[in-house]
């Protein structure tokens, strides 16, 4: 049954983004927990070595299981080590899209340029454009209007959801828009964060990656075989399942239009197999209060934030037990969120934020 | 030429910076890891986000907010998304305090 009641508008141009800004919802100052600047220091200091170490494992499984692919193609056995691959490359990407573009991942800045634009590519994010979409997703995360990046909208729509299981929507979307900018225009909403100066480079991307896709195609026809798209382009696809998991613990079904993330983002233990593929965004609390401290760093930070923060799920699978009724409830009710309960010794949000600006469905 | 004082030297950590407020006015001032210092305006031209609780490394500061770096040393915005660059203001040390042309 289709959704009949208010809805809220969450486009960049719409009545909401009007709404927010109106009621100080726009960059505006969000909690942080209390930690002294010495210590908050030495969990922000830089290195290369870990994430050197965590690429080149990356890139040596990457070598191996597509190398595995390509050595079985022809058989069935070969969909054991594209799987493996997929996974790598669809959605360990994201997180390597994350960190670098934060600047964070390594010391040296040129480091996390050249990852930050391979990891781009494998996860089908043009940089440029998602650098800046993603700034504002941290200037405004989970504000109705304003945060372009936003994990469930409500009344949630499940079969969008299902659709990125593998990518589906994620790449239309993502073609249109990249043909867009390979012919030298950005839509209006991207206007909305992406300043001029910055818009030939996303122009210049566009159309390498365009012709990056093409000789993909090409070589494909060349060889009469979609072996060449299964190692470029198609895992992107393939592999993104992963990635959406993932990416709905972050924010999906808690509260919106709140300025503190202890209430509209979550905390995840994880096995250090998906901590290696997610790059310890799983510490999302963590992350989005302290986006300069580097991932290695964020098991360490929680430990001495936690007392100041909801009880962190123990599991991905306790974050689905919440994630999957939410969602449902929300495709139906689009007032129902997950309130985080702090813990009594935390901090109270002192700041507060202004009333919700439904606006009536058309 | 308005010379005022913003700090004493030893108030500062070598590669680390800390606030200082004159007026209506607000600077960053950056102790470098050659123990040389350094005076810039104290918000972000991003989104007036106060760069004394970002991070130094080397002859950079790093915005807390979005990660934005500027060469505190010129004031020169390194990249998205910082595109504009920070204003600096001359500094002199005398008898172990800083003082800073607020012009
Ligand atoms: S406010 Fe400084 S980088 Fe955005």
């Amino acid at each position: 049954m289709a959704f009949t009641g208010t809805r809220r508008d969450y486009g960049l141009l719409g009545l909401d983004a009007k709404a927010a800004v109106e009621n100080g919802l726009a960059s505006a100052k969000w909690y942080s927990c209390p930690i002294g600047r010495k210590e908050l220091k030495e969990f922000m200091r830089r290195s290369d070595g870990p994430a050197l170490r965590d690429t080149a494992l990356w890139f040596g499984l990457l070598a191996f299981s597509g190398g595995a692919g390509v050595a079985l193609w022809g058989s069935w056995w070969a969909v054991l080590p594209f799987a493996v691959y997929g996974v790598l490359y669809g959605s360990a990407s994201d997180s390597r899209w994350h960190e670098c573009g934060h600047g964070t991942a390594f010391k040296t800045r040129w480091m996390n340029d050249v990852l930050y634009n391979v990891a781009s590519f494998m996860v089908f994010r043009e940089p440029t454009i998602w650098r800046w979409s993603h700034t504002r997703h941290h200037t405004d995360t989970v504000i109705v209007g304003l945060d372009p990046e936003f994990n469930v909208m409500r009344p949630a729509d499940v079969l969008a959801i299902l659709l990125n299981v593998f990518a589906f929507k994620n790449v239309v979307l993502g073609f249109k828009q990249l043909v867009l900018h390979a012919s030298g225009r950005v839509d209006a909403e991207e206007a909305t964060f992406i300043p001029d100066m910055e818009r030939p480079k996303v122009f210049r991307t566009a159309r390498i990656w365009l012709a990056l896709f093409a000789l993909v195609v090409l070589a494909c026809v060349l060889t009469h075989s979609v072996l060449p798209a299964m190692l470029i382009g198609l895992p992107t696809m393939y592999g993104a399942w992963l990635q959406l998991l993932f990416g709905l613990t972050q924010h999906a079904g808690l509260d919106e239009d709140v300025l503190d993330h202890r209430l509209n983002s979550r905390t995840v233990m994880m096995n250090p197999v998906f901590r290696f593929l997610y790059w310890n965004m799983n510490y999302h609390i963590e992350h989005h209060m302290f986006p300069m401290v580097p991932y290695h760093a964020l098991p360490r930070l929680h430990e001495v934030i936690k007392h100041d923060c909801p009880k962190p799920y123990p599991s991905l699978y306790a974050a689905f037990a919440e994630i999957i009724p939410a969602v449902l409830r929300q495709a139906k009710d689009p007032t129902y969120f997950v309130r985080r309960e702090l813990p009594s010794r935390a901090k109270p949000l002192d700041l507060q934020p202004a009333g919700p600006g439904m606006v009536a469905a058309e | 030429m308005a010379w005022v004082r913003a700090c004493a030297t030893d108030e500062i950590d070598e590669e680390d910076v800390a606030r200082f407020d004159q007026g209506d006015r607000t600077f960053a001032i950056y102790h470098s890891p050659e123990d040389a210092f350094y005076a810039t305006d104290g918000l972000c031209t991003h989104q007036a986000i106060h760069l004394a609780d970002g991070l130094v490394m080397d002859h950079t500061i790093e915005c807390p907010k979005h990660n934005g770096r500027f060469d505190y040393r010129d004031g020169k915005a390194l990249g998205a998304p910082v595109c504009v660059n920070l204003r600096t203001y001359p500094v002199k040390v005398e008898d172990g305090v800083v003082l800073v042309d607020v012009g």
